[in-house]
């Protein structure tokens, strides 16, 4: 039976061809249409695809459709087809659902901007690049979406392309990317090196056979840490995440769509599907782990100090990102996935409240200059208000079960100090989340002056193009911008519900839902998980407790530092001096990396390839040749002189040598 | 019996002749002369291979060039009296329109 999965790719390609070759002349209202429409179409066929998924018998999964050979070259071939199991499904769910609100939002938050067509064709595109990804039968597949996904990252951070920071931080975000894929490159041809295919089900057929190298390092590990590259390229982990908190610079809803919710966390979808690799390759998935959980607290104590909205939430997602690749190591791929889900509800959710605020206050992202906006932006604060909670990791929203599945999985699989620089992070979080919270919505507004400064235009904003939007006082967005808020608001507080765990006495439906697609792949490895024990239970309660009380200590001190005593902050700072300063400047990160990598690459490329090799022997050789070409035919022009007598001259002479060579050669 | 030699010695010494003839004067009729001069030396070969070597080859050719030449002797005159109408001389070296 064929669904026709097909389709639902090519429903966002089709929005983003109108509106990207048309859409120049079109009227915003049908822009945002066709939009919206081939968007919610694909959204409403996922839901079909669901529904059918239902219906499918245990063998019938994965549900693999296949269309036509894309290429073949020897043995090796790869097709266009497309792969459906609980995973891509989960994927595909949230791809289009969120995505979906996200466009929606944009109509209102992009309203005053210019490129209104192309903003949309640009999002429209994304998603194509990110179905394809995520539905993609093979590697090869995966990696043409993977690399699509990166481009529409770098045309929507650059979208206000005249701004020179936002041009460089879209350049800077597809080059870190093109780091990582150098690796994911590499693992592929690995891949088809040494297994002569890319095809997932001949692919996992072939790695089951191969053994677990518990030992030493082999083929896989080599493979794991090659994709574990990739992944950190795509999904901003150590030492490639210094692009996703420079990709602020694109819209807002952008930020939520792309650098929150969906792409970034592309790599640890790619880690979860290649988990007959990782289950085979222990080091490869220490690694994993160990990357995730350095990135979870290093993101999260910069995020601390931050004073941009976006930037906060911008190293909150790296931290979150970092938490999934702390399951996928521990092999509770079914975790990662969870949070993955539950973080794109609260993430996602918590971009576009930061952009409503945003938009309320005419393009002001310092939060020194917010706080008293509960009045102003009342739906804006409850959904706000609940992604907080969801994030900070407090039950029942939907952070908390994702992130306590994961910080448990972390520690009754042994890898204790996972679990608690884990559960640490976790009281971080929650102290930046609830701090940014107190500073937005409490205590007194500290922008400009309603009543004088008439116009908030004045900041360094991501209204630079707009411009005919007078602003007031800071005002509630548009409904069009907050009912997808509100939706969002109730996935992050009901999204966790469907993994609530044996120990809690919910019946984890989302565990058993992914179970079937790791199970299969981790037949006879390590990661063949014990049965779920009874007897953990009150262990598990226990740890529980810990990291909703670490969380709880989160909000108090952020309540305690930014609504009670909030002149203590800045006294704080200033007793910790140089190390605040460190941490302010983001460790000086993008520093280093200039000196280390970025200065010797220039230099090089200047002295070595520019002025020796290009100008010193290309360009040289390509001059000499020209004029020595030059200087033989001005040399030669003579001969050719119209004068009949001395050509007939030339012919005599010519013919004598013949016939003198050919005496010669007679007589010898 | 007169040896082969002699004849391919008198033929080379015919198409000297012409050549010279053809690269020093500079009038178009003893030019075109030289040009028969040549034609004619070469000829001169020809039958004498062809007696030499018992084969008739040589002398088709020969009515071949005979041929040619009364040919080109026609179009050749009739151009040389057309261009003595329009530039009023005979000098190679003046007739040089298409020159550099």
């Amino acid at each position: 039976m064929s669904m026709h999965l097909w389709i639902i790719p090519l429903l966002p390609l089709t929005g983003a061809a109108i509106n990207g070759l048309l859409g120049k002349r079109f009227p915003k209202a049908l822009v945002n249409t066709i939009a919206l429409g081939f968007t919610a179409a694909a959204f409403a066929m996922a839901l079909w695809v669901a529904a059918q998924f239902a219906g499918l018998s245990p063998d019938q999964v994965p549900h693999i459709e296949r269309y036509a050979t894309w290429l073949s070259a020897g043995s090796f071939s790869a097709e266009y087809g497309i792969y459906l199991d609980q995973l891509s499904l989960v994927m595909l769910l949230i791809v289009t659902g969120v995505g979906f609100l996200i466009h929606v939002y944009s109509v209102g938050y992009m309203e005053h901007e210019g490129g209104y067509y192309r903003y949309f064709a640009y999002l429209n595109i994304f998603m194509f690049f990110m179905l394809t990804l995520v539905l993609a039968n093979n590697y090869l597949l995966m990696f043409v979406g993977w690399e699509g996904v990166g481009l529409a990252s770098y045309l929507l951070i650059g979208f206000w392309f005249l701004k020179k920071s936002a041009a460089d931080a879209g350049k800077k975000a597809f080059i870190t990317n093109r780091v990582g894929d150098f690796g994911f490159l590499i693992a592929l041809f690995l891949l088809i090196k040494h297994f002569g295919t890319l095809q997932y089900d001949s692919l996992w057929k072939l790695v089951s056979q191969h053994p677990v190298e518990s030992a030493g390092a082999g083929l896989l590990t080599a493979i794991g840490l090659l994709m574990l590259v990739g992944a950190t390229g795509k999904s901003a982990q150590i030492p490639l995440y210094v692009w996703l908190p420079d990709a602020m610079e694109g819209p807002t809803p952008v930020s939520a769509l792309i650098h929150a919710a969906t792409m970034v966390t592309a790599g640890v979808y790619m880690v979860a599907r290649s988990s007959p690799i990782f289950d085979r390759a222990p080091d490869a998935r220490l690694a994993v782990a160990v990357i995730g959980t350095l990135t979870a607290i290093f993101a999260a104590s910069i995020g601390i100090v931050q004073t941009d909205i976006k930037k906060v939430l911008a190293y909150s997602t790296i931290s979150q990102l970092g938490y999934m690749f702390m399951a996928c190591g521990v092999a509770d791929y079914i975790g990662g996935i969870f949070h993955l889900m539950t973080h794109a509800f609260f993430k996602g959710l918590l971009f576009l409240a930061a952009g409503s605020i945003i938009h309320g206050l005419g393009g002001e992202q310092d939060m020194r200059r917010m706080g008293g906006l509960r009045k102003y932006l009342p739906y804006t604060f409850w959904s706000m208000t609940v992604a907080t909670f969801a994030i900070a990791g407090l039950p029942p929203f939907a952070g908390f079960f994702s992130k306590d599945r994961i910080l448990w999985s972390a520690w009754s699989r042994g890898n204790h100090i996972i679990w608690l620089i884990g559960v640490i992070t976790a009281g971080m979080t929650s102290f930046y989340m609830f701090r940014l919270w107190f500073l937005t919505f409490f205590g007194e507004y500290r922008g400009p002056n309603p009543e004088t400064a008439g116009h908030g235009h004045d900041a360094d904003d991501a209204h630079a193009t707009g411009g005919s939007h007078g602003h007031g006082a800071p005002h509630e967005s548009p409904w069009v911008m907050v009912v997808p808020l509100m939706i969002l608001a109730l996935l992050s507080f009901v999204g966790g519900w469907v993994g609530v765990p044996h120990s809690l006495h919910g019946s984890d439906h989302f565990d058993a839902f992914l179970a079937p697609v790791f199970q299969a792949a981790a037949a006879g490895t390590t990661a063949s998980e014990p049965a779920a024990e009874t007897g953990v239970n009150s262990t598990e309660l226990m740890f529980s407790g810990i990291s909703v009380g670490l969380a709880a200590l989160g909000l108090l001190l952020a309540w305690y530092l930014y609504y009670k005593r909030p002149e203590l902050p800045a006294r704080m700072a200033k007793a910790a001096g140089g190390l605040y300063i460190l941490v302010l400047d983001k460790y000086k990160v993008d520093e280093l990396y200039g000196a280390v990598i970025i200065q010797p690459l220039i230099a090089l490329s200047t002295n070595v390839f520019w002025k020796g090799i290009d100008q010193g022997l290309i360009d040289r050789a390509v001059d000499e040749g020209a004029e020595g070409a030059l200087e033989t035919s001005d040399a030669m022009r003579h001969m050719q002189s119209g004068n009949i007598r001395s050509y007939a001259g030339w012919v005599a002479v010519g013919a004598t040598a013949v016939i003198a060579f050919m005496v010669w050669r007679g007589l010898r | 019996m007169v040896p082969l030699s002699y004849y391919l010695v008198l033929s080379a010494v015919l198409f000297a002749c012409g050549v010279a003839g053809f690269l020093i004067k500079r009038n178009i009729i003893t030019i075109f002369l030289s040009i028969e001069l040549m034609l004619n030396g070469v000829n001169l070969s020809f039958v004498a291979f062809a007696a030499q070597l018992k084969s008739l080859d040589g002398h088709i050719f020969v009515f071949f060039v005979m041929v040619v030449a009364a040919a080109e002797a026609a179009v050749g005159l009739a151009i040389i009296i057309a261009v003595f109408r329009t530039r009023e001389t005979l000098n190679v070296d003046r007739v040089n329109l298409l020159r550099l």
